[in-house]
């Protein structure tokens, strides 16, 4: 049988969704047998493939090459999840969304409180422009499947991984479902 | 007191005619959710997530306000019902910001509790992130208004147990919040006591110990629970 | 207390009277619209002509097409010897051989045109016409003394049989009498939620209670209707009358008005009302004589909405936070200050004395099965005529609209009317037929509500009226309750970006799923009605909804417009365009 095409992606979070993920320990050498980790931080792909079953998203969607990438994760996955709860509701990386625009942010960060060089970095090809507000991956394309969890426990990754070769990941429930 | 039969969930139970469905339910070992309620406190009504079915009625009623009757057939878990508090739940999370993972209460949280009670995965609404403001001018406590609820606790509990009635809400919808005296900032309210009843009562962490860090806000019920057995049976707990 | 004559000051006032009158309509319509200038103006003509033994000019309240305001009303007694020159007879009414002739827009200068008519000499005003079929489809019961009474002076009052019913009560009804003669007649209380008043009073009545409270609601709030108002400035007495006489039936000795603050006027002519028959007798300790007790106060709102919702209002009165409490316990048994308290709305106790003087039957001969008597209106949006408009219950829409209201404006076709206010919905043009009464509108999914009727025709989106109606519920909810508090925000982000274009189907879905779940839970009336304008918009005009939707693309969501900001890095347009197109 062949395995699973299995995409991981790190967007605006502090990839302590990743380092939960790799508390899979030696459950990892299990995951292989009918995963194939096809794209993530954790190994060296640069372009996103064309045929994924299943991508696991962490962090919030926050800048444009974000905003790019999330499309053609979307258009190229089977199912995508929400890994964590910035990817789910924006957390800490939202924040910032109390200024409402990133301009003053910016302002903010690099102008007022910088004690030298102040300026807003804007060679574009070097840093990605910020969206005005830090959005939940749900809000910008669908997703079938939520993780919650601030980062979600390597326990509730393995339920879930486990379940996905039956085709329909494990439904989590109550207590399962914890936020922070 | 004459008793009443009623049925909760096709159960069939008594209750003390004049008790709310709440209190029944409750004497009854049945549990329906409640996030404004507080035992000991006068019901407020505004939380809307001890909303119960009762047979003949197209209104949902509150558990917490509507009183017991004979024959009643009350039903707590159906489907409409467990929906309507899930969103009630998310429409809470869209509201403020409650970031769960930075919070002093994490963990310890009712509305964290809730989440997980109604299976919210996700928020189907838009996060607002409003600009809110956080107190720290009071010695000992801080308020976090960027995790308050409007459960009101906080303004029951210091008029009713405390008698200082330093907290009330001021201004309207959205925009509504918890104010200290003429909303000024909290350690310049006269009225306060600094008795931290409010602290005990608050089921998030907006109203927080100074000096507590993520997840080490526990809120002393117990303390209050004394507090108000003292004062309502005149007896204390040892 | 002293016993006063009524008949006497009847007959002194009517004696008092000159032959020629000119009634200035002075409520907050006209007003706005300079009607004080004109009335200084007629004052002013009426002297330097000499014609102050002939001529009389009064302040009178509302004379219903506001649209044309200020509006001015000349009685002449006799029209067989009128120095009036009246070139047609077409716009008068005749009536003892009165003429009543009703202008238009009357500032300065037609005020001294309309003085100088007395003297033989051609009159350059805009001429209204009482004949058109804007004042004759419509009735008067509750507006019988609009336009005709001096609002601030109690004996004009009087002389058009003003406290007679409350006379008539206290010397031959007993209590139960009062309550039977109501309940009789069908009246259904006004305000909105049209409860049987008589139903009402009994249940205050049997509540045995030292004190027991007869409250008033004048905090009309909703946008478009003003039918409180424009009777509380036009004859307040009328109120003060139906009050007291629920005091007597209920056996309270305390009135309340709550009248919002937005009406200084109302206020105003209330104070002056409330003082002058306290100075009579008729309010206040013995009244007429007999062992019968009642105060009337006013307490003013401070400008919420949510007040005219009745656990609020009696909050407020008490001197707290106007926020709603549940029901039960009614008001009827747990009311101010824990005392049964009986809460009508204005329009209600207007009806009352008229019942009382007239008998049941003649009320309940008005009207349909279910719905008894008048009801009066406030016809605004896009009509030709806007202003009050008093019609039996049960007149069909159509004839309110197109007779009474004239229908749309040149080149346009009426689409819709909204009734009820942001509690109300809208009823398409389709079903004009159907007549308005409580019953008819609710099976439509709509109210009769306090009596808002705003117009909408083809210029108007829909989509963008249940915007307007949700922002106003957004912004007057109190925040007690999570649904209404953060529902009603929800609910307007999402027709806000329906009508930015970037919602899609789901959207769609989340909107209705959302509405029916604020209309189920909320606390009180606001919350548990806000979402009506919006579902009632989406039963009648989904397509309007449907047609500004996205296609939806089952691999992509767009949600708001993401903007990243355009000088952060220059050329950002790119993206903006991008996420705002898809």
């Amino acid at each position: 049988m062949a395995r699973l095409k299995l995409a991981t992606l790190w967007l605006g979070g502090c990839s302590g969704c990743h380092m939960s993920f790799l508390d899979l320990d030696e459950w990892l050498l299990e995951l292989t047998t009918f995963a194939e980790i096809v794209y993530s931080p954790l190994i060296d792909t640069k372009k996103f493939p064309d045929q994924v079953d299943v991508t696991l998203v962490e962090g919030a969607v926050a800048n444009e090459d974000h905003f790019h990438l999330i499309q053609q994760v979307r258009k190229n996955s089977k199912l995508v999840a929400s890994f964590g709860d910035c990817a789910i509701s924006g957390n800490v990386t939202a924040v910032r969304n109390r200024f409402q625009e990133a301009l003053p942010l910016l302002q903010r960060s690099y102008i007022e409180l910088a004690d030298v060089q102040k300026g807003i970095p804007n060679d574009r090809s070097v840093v990605p422009a910020l969206l005005d507000r830090v959005r939940p991956l749900h809000s910008l394309i669908s997703v079938d499947y939520f993780l919650p969890g601030c980062p979600p426990t390597a326990k509730h990754i393995r339920m879930v991984l486990e379940s996905l070769p039956s085709g329909k990941p494990l439904s989590l429930h109550g207590n399962q479902l914890k936020f922070g | 007191m004459s008793v009443v039969t009623l049925t909760i969930n096709q159960q069939m139970i008594t209750a003390n005619a004049g008790d709310t469905i709440l209190q029944a339910a409750k004497d009854a070992g049945i549990k329906i959710p409640t996030l404004c309620y507080l035992d000991g406190l006068s019901a407020h009504g505004g939380c809307r997530i001890c909303l119960v079915e009762i047979a003949g009625s197209t209104k949902l009623q509150p558990a917490c306000f509507m009183k017991v009757a004979e024959g009643m057939q009350i039903n707590t878990e159906t489907h409409k019902l467990k929906e309507y508090r899930k969103m009630i739940v998310e429409l809470l999370f869209a509201e403020g910001n409650h970031t769960c993972s930075i919070c002093v209460a994490n963990n310890h949280c009712e509305l964290q509790a809730m989440a997980m009670a109604v299976e919210m995965d996700h928020d189907r609404f838009d996060y607002i992130h409003p600009p809110k403001e956080i107190d720290i001018s009071h010695q000992r406590f801080g308020i976090d208004h960027n995790r308050c609820i409007l459960c009101t606790r906080c303004v029951r509990v210091c008029d009713e147990i405390e008698g200082a009635h330093t907290w009330d809400v001021a201004g309207r919808g959205g925009l509504a919040k918890v104010i200290a005296d003429l909303d000024q900032p909290w350690g310049e309210a006269d009225s306060c006591t600094s008795c931290g009843k409010c602290f005990m009562a608050c089921p998030t962490g907006a109203i927080f110990q100074k000096g507590d860090s993520v997840a080490q806000t526990e809120h002393p019920r117990n303390k209050l629970e004394s507090l108000v057995m003292a004062k309502d049976k005149k007896q204390w707990h040892v | 207390m002293l016993k006063i004559d009524l008949e006497e000051i009847a007959s002194k006032e009517i004696a008092a009277r000159k032959p020629n009158r000119i009634h200035c309509c002075t409520a907050a319509g006209c007003l706005s619209a300079g009607a004080e200038e004109g009335f200084e103006q007629f004052q002013k003509e009426v002297d330097r002509l000499g014609l102050t033994d002939t001529v009389q000019v009064a302040k009178v309240g509302c004379m219903r097409l506001c649209c044309q305001g200020p509006l001015v009303k000349v009685q002449i007694a006799d029209s067989t010897n009128s120095p009036f020159p009246i070139e047609d007879k077409h716009g008068t009414i005749q009536n003892n051989n009165q003429i009543e002739i009703l202008f238009h827009q009357v500032h300065a200068e037609s005020a001294k045109s309309i003085v100088a008519g007395f003297t033989g000499q051609k009159v350059e005003a805009v001429r209204g016409d009482f004949q058109s079929p804007f004042f004759q489809n419509q009735v008067s019961v509750i507006l019988d003394n609009s336009g005709n009474v001096e609002p601030e002076r109690i004996e004009s009052y009087i002389a058009a049989k003003g406290y007679k019913g409350l006379y008539q009560v206290l010397h031959h009804f007993s209590l139960d009498e009062v309550i039977h003669e109501i309940t009789r007649s069908g009246l259904r209380g006004r305000g909105g939620a049209a409860y049987p008043t008589g139903i009402k009073w009994g249940t205050v009545a049997k509540n045995k209670s030292e004190k027991k409270y007869v409250v008033c609601n004048a905090d009309e709030g909703d946008p478009g209707a003003f039918m409180n108002r424009s009777l509380l400035e036009s004859d307040p007495h009328r109120v003060l009358e139906g009050m007291a006489i629920a005091g007597y039936a209920l056996g309270s000795s305390q009135g309340y008005i709550y009248v919002r603050g937005e009406y200084p006027l109302a206020v105003q002519r209330l104070q002056i009302a409330i003082t002058q028959a306290n100075r009579l007798g008729i309010l206040g300790t013995r009244i007429f004589g007999t062992p019968f007790d009642f105060r009337i106060d006013l307490r003013t709102g401070a400008g919420a909405f949510v007040c005219g919702e009745e656990t609020a209002l009696m909050a407020s009165i008490m001197g707290q936070r106007g926020t709603p409490t549940p029901r039960p316990p009614y008001p009827a048994e747990h009311g101010l200050w824990g005392m049964p308290t009986l809460l009508n709305n204005v329009e209600t106790y207007g009806n009352i004395a008229a019942i009382i003087r007239n008998g049941s039957d003649w009320f309940a001969g008005m009207g349909t099965q279910t719905s008894k008597g008048t009801k009066v209106f406030c016809l605004t949006g896009n009509v030709v005529n806007t202003g009050l408009v008093e019609v039996p219950l049960g007149t069909p829409i159509h004839k309110i609209v197109y007779d009474i209201g004239g229908g749309a404006v040149e080149g346009n076709t009426i689409k819709a009317v909204q009734t009820g206010g942001p509690s109300g919905g809208c009823i398409p043009a389709e079903m004009f037929d159907v007549p308005v009464d409580y019953d008819s509108l609710a099976k439509l999914g709509s109210i009769l509500g306090s009596g808002g009727m705003i117009a909408l025709d083809n210029t108007n989106r829909m989509v963008d009226v249940a915007r307007f109606f949700m922002q106003f519920c957004m912004d007057e909810s109190c925040g007690k309750c999570i649904p209404c508090r953060a529902g009603t925000v929800q609910i307007h982000r999402l027709l806000r970006k329906i009508l930015a274009g970037s919602a899609d189907h789901a959207d769609l879905d989340r909107l209705e799923q959302l509405c029916v779940m604020v209309k189920d839970t909320s606390l009180c009336g606001l919350g548990q009605s806000a979402p009506n304008p919006t579902l009632s918009t989406l039963k009648y005009f989904r397509s309007e909804y449907e047609s500004l939707l996205k296609e939806s693309d089952s691999t992509q969501r767009i949600n708001l417009p993401l903007l990243c900001s355009s000088a952060q890095m220059g050329n950002q347009e790119q993206l903006s365009a991008e996420t705002k197109g898809s």
